[in-house]
C-alpha cells in the first residue's frame, strides 16, 4: 500500500434538491484517528455512511487501499468487509445472542468455524468486559453494553478502518465513559478510525485531525489544538461558541 | 416537612382486611351476574314457542351419536389437509413477500408476477378457485398432473391462503426497521444473508400472531372442499347424513369439532400476541 488508507474527492451527495455533501475531500492515513465536528445536519453521518457504500455517492471518489470502491458495480460487500462502521443506535440484532450478533458475520461472510469464531468473539468479549453477557440478549443489556457490544461486533471481521457514527449521543451520561474508553483502547492498538461526534473534549484528546464540516464541505481541518483552540474560520468559531454556551465543551 | 423513609412496610391490619373484603366482593358480584344472564338466555330460548322443533333438529341425541363416527372419520381427512397445506403455504407466501422487496433489476418480472398474483387471487372468492381447479384441471387429462379432484381442491386452497399469508409476511418484512439491514450489510453480509439471518426472523417473529389467525381461517375453510364433493372430510361427513336423515344435527356436532381444532390455536395465538406485547414492552418498544 503506498497512497493514504482512505482518500475522498469531491464526494457529493444529493438527497432529491437537498444537497448534503457538496465536495468532501480527506485523506486519512493508516493509524490515523480523525474526528468528524460539526453542527446537525452538516453531513457528518452521511458522510461516513458513503464511505461504508450504504449511500451511493452522485459524484467523487472514495479510494481504500488503492481501490476506487465508489466505483458503480464494485463489489460492495469486500469492500465493506475492511470498513467496520457503529451506528448511535448501536442496530444489534435483537432476536440474536450477544454471541450470536458477533459471530453472524465472521461465519457466514468470512466461512469461519463456529468453534473458531466463538473464541475470538471471546477474546474481544475480554478485552471490553463483556465475556459475562455473551449468552444474553441485547434487550438485557444497558445501552453503554449495548454500544460496547456493537463495536466488538464490527470489530470481529478484522477492519482495517473503523467507522464512528455519533456513538454516544444515544447514551446516558454516565454511561458515555465505558464507550469512549474503548475507542481509547484501539486507538493504542494503532487501529485507523473515523469518528463523527459532538464530545468536543473527547475529540481533542483522542484525534490526530480534527475535520469541521459545515454546509456539505470540510471548512476547517488541522491538529485538535488549532482547530478546537484557535480557528481560523469565522464559521468554525461561530460553532464552537454555541457549543460552549451548551456547555459540552 | 419529616419524611420518613422506613425500609420495612407497616401493615395495618384494618387496611389488608378491608382490601381482601372488597376482593371478595368483586369475586361474587362477578359470579352472580354471569349466572343470571347465562340462566336468563337459556331459559329465554328454551320457554320459546319453537324450542322443541329446533332441539329435534339441531340437537338430536340420537343422531349426534349415530353420526359420530362418520363425523371423526372425516375429522382425520381434514387434520391432514390443513397440516399439509400449512407448510406449503408458508414457503410459498415467504417467497413472494420476499420477491415483492427484492429491487434488483433482474427481479423486475418475478416482482410484478407476485403483485398480480396477490392482487388477482385475493379478489377471487376462495370457494371459485376450488370450483375451478378441483373441476377443471381434472377434467383436462393433463400428462403428468394428479388428476384427483381432493388434490386440486387442496391446491387450490394453498393458492389462495398464499396470497393472504404473503400479505401478512410482506407486512413484517417492512415493519423490520432499515437499520437493520443497514447494521447487516455494513457487517458485509450480502443481500440474501441479510434476508435470511437478520430481517426474516425478525418479521416471522412479529407476524406470528396474524399468522395464527390465518390459519384458524384455513382449519375452517378445508370445509370449502365440501362442495365438489371430493374426499370425506367433516363437513362433507356431516352433510350426507344430514341430508340423508333430514336432520342437522350433524352439522351441529362437525361445528364442535371446528370450535374443538380452532380454540387451542385461538388461546395461542392470544398467549402470543400478550408475549409480544410485553416483551417490546420490556425493551422500550424498540423491538
Amino acid at each position: 500500500m503506498t497512497g493514504p488508507t482512505l482518500q475522498l474527492r469531491g464526494v457529493h451527495k444529493a438527497y432529491g434538491d437537498n444537497a448534503v455533501l457538496r465536495g468532501v475531500s480527506l485523506d486519512i492515513d493508516e493509524h490515523e484517528v480523525v474526528a468528524l465536528i460539526g453542527p446537525s445536519g452538516c453531513g457528518k453521518s452521511t458522510l461516513l455512511r458513503c464511505i461504508d457504500l450504504l449511500e451511493p455517492i452522485d459524484a467523487g471518489t472514495i479510494v481504500f487501499d488503492d481501490d476506487d470502491i465508489s466505483w458503480p458495480g464494485f463489489d460492495v460487500n469486500s469492500a465493506r468487509r475492511n470498513i467496520g462502521i457503529v451506528f448511535q443506535s448501536f442496530n444489534l440484532f435483537p432476536h440474536r445472542s450477544v454471541m450470536d450478533n458477533i459471530t453472524l458475520a465472521p461465519r457466514k461472510v468470512l466461512g469461519a468455524g463456529r468453534s473458531d469464531a466463538e473464541a475470538q468473539a471471546m477474546e474481544l468479549l475480554n478485552r471490553f468486559g463483556l465475556a459475562d453477557k455473551a449468552g444474553d440478549y441485547p434487550d438485557r443489556l444497558s445501552g453503554g453494553q449495548q454500544q460496547r457490544v456493537a463495536i466488538v461486533r464490527a470489530l470481529a471481521m478484522q477492519p482495517k478502518i473503523m467507522l464512528f457514527d455519533e456513538i454516544t449521543s444515544a447514551l446516558d451520561p454516565e454511561l458515555v465513559g465505558e464507550v469512549l474508553n474503548v475507542i481509547r483502547g484501539l486507538k493504542e492498538g494503532g487501529m485507523t478510525m473515523v469518528l463523527a461526534t459532538h464530545e468536543m473534549a473527547f475529540a481533542r484528546e483522542i484525534a490526530t485531525r480534527v475535520a469541521f464540516l459545515d454546509g456539505g464541505e470540510v471548512a476547517e481541518l488541522g491538529p485538535p489544538e488549532q482547530v478546537l483552540s484557535q480557528p481560523q474560520q469565522e464559521r468554525t468559531r461561530r460553532f464552537l461558541r454555541r457549543v460552549t454556551e451548551a456547555g459540552r465543551l | 416537612m419529616t419524611t420518613t423513609s422506613d425500609a420495612v412496610p407497616v401493615y395495618d391490619p384494618a387496611r389488608l382486611q378491608a382490601i381482601s373484603a372488597r376482593r371478595r366482593r368483586n369475586t361474587a358480584v362477578s359470579a352472580v351476574s354471569t349466572v343470571l344472564v347465562l340462566g336468563a338466555l337459556v331459559l329465554l330460548v328454551v320457554t320459546s314457542p319453537g324450542w322443541p322443533a329446533v332441539r329435534e333438529s339441531f340437537f338430536n341425541g340420537f343422531y349426534a351419536r349415530d353420526v359420530l363416527p362418520n363425523i371423526l372419520a372425516g375429522l382425520r381427512l381434514t387434520v391432514i389437509l390443513f397440516v399439509t397445506a400449512e407448510p406449503v403455504i408458508l414457503v410459498v407466501a415467504l417467497f413472494l413477500a420476499v420477491v415483492r422487496g427484492l429491487s434488483a433489476p433482474i427481479f423486475t418480472p418475478l416482482r410484478y408476477l407476485a403483485i398480480a398474483y396477490a392482487d388477482v387471487v385475493r379478489g377471487i372468492p376462495t370457494i371459485l378457485l376450488i370450483l375451478m381447479f378441483g373441476f377443471g384441471i381434472p377434467a383436462l387429462n393433463l400428462q403428468g398432473l394428479p388428476d384427483s379432484p381432493l388434490f386440486w381442491a387442496w391446491f387450490a386452497l394453498v393458492v389462495s391462503y398464499s396470497a393472504y399469508v404473503s400479505e401478512v409476511l410482506r407486512a413484517g418484512l417492512e415493519s423490520v426497521h432499515p437499520s437493520q439491514r443497514a447494521a447487516a450489510r455494513a457487517l458485509g453480509l450480502n443481500q440474501y444473508q441479510s434476508l435470511r439471518y437478520v430481517v426474516v426472523p425478525q418479521a416471522v417473529r412479529r407476524v406470528t400472531p396474524p399468522l395464527l389467525n390465518d390459519f384458524i381461517a384455513l382449519q375452517k375453510d378445508t370445509a370449502l372442499i365440501a362442495v365438489i364433493g371430493a374426499g370425506i372430510e367433516m363437513t362433507r361427513a356431516a352433510q350426507i347424513y344430514a341430508f340423508d336423515a333430514f336432520n342437522y344435527t350433524p352439522f351441529v356436532v362437525a361445528a364442535c369439532f371446528y370450535i374443538l381444532l380452532t380454540v387451542p390455536l385461538s388461546r395461542w395465538a392470544d398467549w402470543m400476541a400478550a408475549r409480544q406485547r410485553r416483551r417490546s414492552a420490556a425493551a422500550g418498544g424498540v423491538l
